[in-house]
């Protein structure tokens, strides 16, 4: 019954995983950018639910509705500008801009909210749970966040495949100079990727808010983990991504229990034997690679 | 030599300024550095040894990235290894000041099986992958109870030495092996080693096309990175003497090295040495700052990357045409100014 309480308990995990990464997913796949800010973006989401919504006499839990729509204009917005700018560079140049990013972003925070930890106020809804034939603890959070990230990963999927905008994504990502031979502005293509980035790591950050403290330097490791994720599943596939978050949530669990120390440490293991094995990971094309 | 004609008429040379006037200026330089514990006062002391210790993590940052096109976010991991080597050796009863070289080589035999991991990754994959490899030694490290654990441990063996001579020693010892670390990096970029970097970092295609084994090329310069990198950790053990995981194997290393050698300039030896200048520079007059200090340093990065790629240094040579410590190849006609394009850059 531990077993399956690890496999529960890693799933639960790995949704929030995934919906933390498939923003990162996204930009990688379609822009060939590694956001290094990404965590940051996820904490500052979650900063302006706890501090700046509550002025607009929106309650906590319902911040997202605010944010998740900002987020996304502002990603629009920094990728045709500051991230644009760097991709015509090189990719040093997206790596450093997006580091120096994620350097200012958590410092302003500290100065601004100081290293105290927070946490989204959702109210019942964060401590109670559900507790089938009384054997697991499933707290209705995690569950949310689970479905929510099922839910979005599909609806992705479904704009990625069925729309003319998610089409026209999908061709950038693949040739993008084929792509803007047949009349594509790559550029308002790629802002519309990183919209779709940047709102669903707001909501990430926000999930994240609601379910443990956060602090001005919580991105990193999240970063770390929504990276293991992207590569564990294979990058160009969102459903890959959920695979991956989940896998990881089980290997951290299962690391857990043999140790408290061990988590993190089961969870790289993990990314470093799929590396070693299959390092397009489980759904990705050989060519993401190059 | 030649028997071509056309070929006959045609110089290479090897630096811009006079060689003899730049070899004095270094030595006036080694000579004043090596007195400086002497001279200066014990707080510009100990910014100089961090100072030589960051120096020594931008240089080899620059060779990964700036020859061998290696965006690696995890030289934490051998700036870890390398300290806890100290500890290591220290426990087992050797000096720690003779512990330093013995971590470098500890970190350079690590590199080796990492290599074979990493080094087929590409840029992105390759970037992540360091920083998990970094993440996993600091966690397999912190559960090693012989090195202190999590919570870290004091390095045995500086007892029998005053505060002031463990200082002095320290500083000695870091400013040698920056100094080995700058005159090795300059030496191999000037042979063979260094054409077949610069072939690669030109066009990797048709470096491989004329037989350059590109791999074992990368891995070679992963390996020297990372003893390169250990050594900087060993020293910086020595100044602090006391090794924790976290601060060992922190992210801000990475962060560190990234900053230095693009602001100052990657692909130059010179680079990395204006980027530390600067980097302490601005820390000396923003460290009452508190975190603005940090949010400043980011946003001078993200404004040199965007506005001027080829760092500082790359500005100043653009515009006076210096070379310091040149490693190019410049090719010119008999008794005609010399053209100004580096060979190895077109």
């Amino acid at each position: 019954m531990i077993w399956l309480n690890i496999l529960v308990e890693g799933a639960l995990i790995g949704g929030f995983y995934a919906l933390f990464a498939c923003g990162l997913s996204l930009m990688f796949g379609v822009m060939k950018v590694i956001n290094l800010a990404h965590g940051d973006l996820a904490v500052v989401a979650a900063y302006i639910a706890v501090f700046l919504v509550p002025h607009l006499h929106v309650p906590e839990v319902l911040s997202f509705l605010v944010v998740v729509p900002v987020f996304g204009l502002i990603g629009y917005l920094v990728q045709r500008t500051l991230i644009q700018k760097s991709i015509d560079r090189d990719p040093f140049t997206t790596l450093l801009v997006t580091f120096g990013l994620s350097v200012v972003i958590e410092n302003l925070l500290l100065e601004g909210y100081s290293a105290n930890a927070q946490t989204v106020n959702i109210g019942s809804l964060g401590y109670n749970s559900w507790h089938p034939g009384s054997i697991f603890y499933l707290s209705y959070v995690s569950l949310v966040v689970l479905a929510s990230s099922v839910v979005i990963l599909g609806a992705l999927q479904l704009f990625l495949s069925k729309t003319s905008l998610g089409r026209q994504i999908r061709a950038v990502s693949d040739d993008q100079e084929a792509a803007q031979l047949s009349g594509t502005n790559y550029r308002h293509i790629f802002g519309v990727a990183a919209a779709i980035a940047f709102a669903t790591v707001a909501l990430a950050g926000i999930a994240y808010g609601m379910t443990t403290q956060f602090s001005p330097t919580s991105g990193g490791v999240n970063l770390l983990f929504a990276f293991e994720a992207v590569v564990i599943g294979g990058i160009g596939s969102l459903w890959g991504t959920l695979v991956g978050g989940i896998s990881l949530g089980i290997a951290q669990q299962l690391g857990a229990h043999f140790n408290p120390q061990y988590p993190t440490l089961f969870g790289n293991i993990l990314f470093l034997i799929v590396l070693a094995v299959r390092p397009q990971g489980l759904f990705g094309k050989k060519t993401a690679l190059l | 030599m030649s028997t071509n004609p056309a070929l006959a008429s045609i110089t290479v040379r090897r630096s811009t300024q006079s060689p003899v006037l730049t070899f004095v200026g270094v030595i006036g330089l080694v000579a004043a550095l090596t007195l400086a514990p002497w001279i200066f006062p014990q707080a510009f002391v100990s910014i100089l040894v961090n100072f030589f210790v960051l120096l020594i993590m931008a240089t080899m940052w620059n060779l990964l990235a700036g020859y061998a096109g290696m965006v690696s976010i995890g030289q934490q991991a051998f700036v870890g290894l390398g300290g806890y080597g100290v500890l290591y050796f220290a426990i087992k009863g050797v000096s720690p000041f003779l512990a330093v070289p013995l971590a470098a080589i500890v970190g350079a035999i690590i590199a080796v099986p990492i290599t074979f991991l990493l080094i087929r990754l590409r840029g992105g994959y390759f970037a992540i992958a360091t920083w998990v490899v970094a993440d996993t030694a600091m966690i397999i490290i912190g559960t090693v109870s012989l090195l202190g654990g999590g919570t870290g441990k004091l390095v045995p063996g500086f007892t029998s030495l005053s505060p002031t001579q463990l200082n002095h020693y320290a500083y000695l010892e870091t400013w040698l092996v920056a100094l080995v670390v700058l005159v090795g990096t300059y030496l191999l970029l000037r042979s063979r080693t260094g054409l077949v970097l610069a072939a690669i970092r030109d066009n990797e295609v048709a470096a491989r096309s004329v037989g350059i084994d590109v791999v074992r090329a990368r891995r070679l310069i992963f390996v020297i990175a990372a003893a390169g990198c250990a050594a900087a950790g060993a020293v910086l053990t020595l100044s602090q003497t006391y090794v924790q995981p976290t601060n060992e194997f922190s992210l801000q290393w990475a962060a560190e090295m990234l900053f230095v050698s693009m602001i100052g300039g990657l692909g130059t030896i010179e680079g990395p040495i204006l980027g530390c200048i600067i980097f302490f520079g601005l820390q000396q007059t923003l460290a009452q700052q508190g975190a603005w200090y940090l949010v400043i340093l980011g946003s001078v990065a993200i404004i040199v990357a965007l506005w001027q790629p080829r760092g500082l240094w790359g500005a100043v040579r653009d515009k006076f045409g210096i070379e310091l410590l040149p490693v190019g190849h410049w090719v010119g006609s008999r008794g005609e100014p010399r053209s100004p394009e580096l060979l190895s850059e077109e």
